[in-house]
């Protein structure tokens, strides 16, 4: 394994800490000792060619993994302001209350534009009275935030689903946004989009920076290069290199990122 | 085969191969089964039609037959038609039947869709199955011999036919098709929507509450109204649980009777082309324009609930 030498945060700066995390889907062993340190509140790209364990990792800080029950196996220790993510009793809801992520795919729920936004505090705010009007404050903040309050104001209650893809994207976004996550976590948030609205969601990204911390998994390394701060490049389930975007692509380190970033990987 | 064996691309397109015929022929079959599904459907309109729809527009009186409740057909001189009674039987048999399926099978589709894994599951399904293929004489049996007498100790009941027993039947009967239909509903939400909403901290609960059963609602409403479809539909375990008393029911302990188990009964009776015999077949029109509207409403949902796009 590589050593990481590029300035590393210390790790109390750090919004997400993995170390060394191994997983395992059944007999497969997908993650092998990886270790990355997130700075808090920057955007950190992650790249590598596909089956590289991307996706893997990424789902794994919130746990969301788990969905396929105990085929999975994690090892190791995952970190997110400190609090041991993976420990038995990680409450997940509180966990992916503080750790939002947005999917591949813009997956909106089949439910009002309103509802979708709210669907996240509703859900976390435990029998605490809300007003309507709270609501719709909570409501407006976020898809301001997101840049789609104009388009969509005047149709707060029609379905999210007749949305163009982009704006279902940023909905997508704007629905973790209420509860107040610490850190999002986004997987190719773009390969669905067509240029121009990949061009407008990197552009939100620079905006939401430093109040949230972003991780965004991305195949597209012109991609990484405008939209992040920091790049870690992965290839066989294992971290090769992670230093700030600049300087990984003009003068990588290790052998194998040159050549990824030559394109000498498919 | 061709011919000259000289060029191997060249293709005969004169000669017949023998998988031609076979699909020709299956071809016709598949088409003859179809059409005749169509025209026996047909055929049996017509003929319930004909048998009964000219007793409609002749002797008999469409407000007494919908609002009376004096169903006295082998009266010697006064015969009295009035079908009201019985669409109440069946009516109170179905909603109980409703009440008791609609829990169990909407309780048995989630946690198979949703929470069972693996071996519980395809366990379950086949269970679900077999209860569906148990025959309806067999359920009026239970009614009988088990639910009857249960009735009569636990609540003090002279008897023990009569709405509770046979809507209880019935909703039994009717839980497994539903449960399967229910399921298919379920299962059809993306799991993307989960997910989702896993992925911003909802429970498993919520997740179904929230999102998997608003999603499925057409689904559901169609498993619903096939359920309802079957209530009405159903002769043998109604007639045989129901008491099959005419009356108004007013308290679930009451004998009723049924749309369905009055032709069954009657029918044997009735002198061709009699009208009471004419009569009887009305009930049949009735019935059957009921069911089809369920099963049209049943289709509706579903379409409506089909992806866009
Ligand atoms: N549910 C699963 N069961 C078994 N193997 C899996 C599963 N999910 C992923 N893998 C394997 O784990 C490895 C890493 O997959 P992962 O999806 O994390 O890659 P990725 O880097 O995100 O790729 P991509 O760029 O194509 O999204 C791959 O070899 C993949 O085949
Ligand atoms: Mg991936």
């Amino acid at each position: 394994m590589a050593e990481q030498k590029a300035p590393q945060p210390r790790p109390e700066d750090s919004a997400i800490s993995v170390n060394m995390v191994s997983l395992w889907y059944g007999s497969f062993r997908a993650l092998f000792d990886v270790n990355l340190e997130v700075k808090a509140g920057s955007i950190t790209a992650l790249i590598g060619p596909s089956g590289c364990g991307k996706s893997t990792l990424l789902r794994s800080v919130n746990r969301i993994n788990e969905r396929l029950g105990s085929y999975v196996r994690t090892t190791g220790s995952i970190r997110v302001h400190g609090h041991d993510v993976l420990a038995d009793d990680v409450e997940l809801a509180q966990l992916r209350r503080q750790v939002g992520m947005v999917f591949q795919r813009p997956n909106p729920l089949p439910l009002s534009i309103r509802d979708n936004v709210l669907f996240a505090h509703r859900i976390h705010r435990a029998g605490e009275r809300v007003t309507r009007i709270e609501e719709d404050e909570l409501l407006e903040t976020a898809l301001r935030q997101v840049l789609l309050w104009d388009e969509v104001k005047d149709r707060l209650n029609g379905p999210a689903t007749g949305l163009s893809l982009e704006a279902q994207q940023k909905l997508c976004i704007a629905r973790l946004l209420p509860v107040k996550p610490k850190v999002i976590l986004m997987d190719e948030p773009t390969s669905a989009l067509d240029p121009e609205a990949t061009d407008a969601l990197e552009g939100l990204l620079w905006e939401l920076k430093g109040e949230y911390t972003i991780l965004i998994v991305t195949h597209n390394m012109a991609q990484a290069r405008r939209a992040s701060e920091e790049t870690a490049f992965m290839l066989l389930g294992k971290m090769v290199e992670h230093r700030p975007t600049q300087e990984l692509f003009l003068t990588p380190h290790e052998q194998e990122t040159a050549d990824y970033i030559e394109g000498r990987y498919g | 085969m061709p011919a000259d064996s000289g060029s191997i691309a060249k293709v005969d397109l004169d000669h017949r191969g023998r998988s031609w015929y076979v699909d020709k022929a299956v071809g016709g079959l598949v088409f003859v089964g179809g059409v005749s599904a169509i025209v026996f459907v047909m055929g049996i309109f017509v003929f319930i039609s004909r048998e009964g729809f000219g007793f409609v527009f002749g002797t008999l009186d469409i407000g007494e037959f919908l609002t009376s409740i004096e169903w006295r057909p082998t009266s010697e001189n006064n015969p009295r038609y009035g079908a009201l009674a019985l669409i109440a039987g069946t009516a109170a048999v179905t909603g109980l039947a409703m009440l008791v399926a609609v829990p169990f099978s909407l309780g048995a589709a989630i946690f198979i869709a949703e929470f069972a894994t693996g071996r519980t599951r395809e366990g379950l399904k086949v269970l679900v199955e077999l209860l569906a293929a148990i025959p309806s004489v067999v359920w009026g049996f239970i009614g009988l011999s088990i639910m009857s007498p249960l009735i009569i100790d636990t609540f003090d009941q002279p008897v023990g036919v009569g709405v509770l027993n046979s809507g209880v039947i019935l909703g039994l009967m009717a839980a497994p098709i539903m449960t399967t239909i229910a399921e298919d509903a379920l299962k059809a939400v993306p799991d993307s929507y989960r997910e989702a909403a896993e992925a911003m901290g909802a429970t498993r609960w919520q997740v179904v509450w929230q999102v998997v059963l608003p999603a499925g609602r057409n689904g559901l409403v169609a498993a619903l109204l096939l359920g309802v479809g079957r209530g009405f539909g159903e002769t043998m375990a109604v007639l045989m649980a129901s008491g099959h008393a005419i009356n108004i029911p007013t308290s679930p302990f009451d004998s009723v009777r049924a749309l369905t188990a009055t032709i069954a009964a009657e029918l044997g009776d009735a002198p061709r082309g009699s009208e009471h015999y004419q009569a009887l077949f009305t009930l049949g029109i009735f019935l059957f324009v009921i069911t089809f509207l369920i099963n049209l409403a049943a289709d509706f949902a579903v379409r409506r609930g089909a992806p866009r796009g």
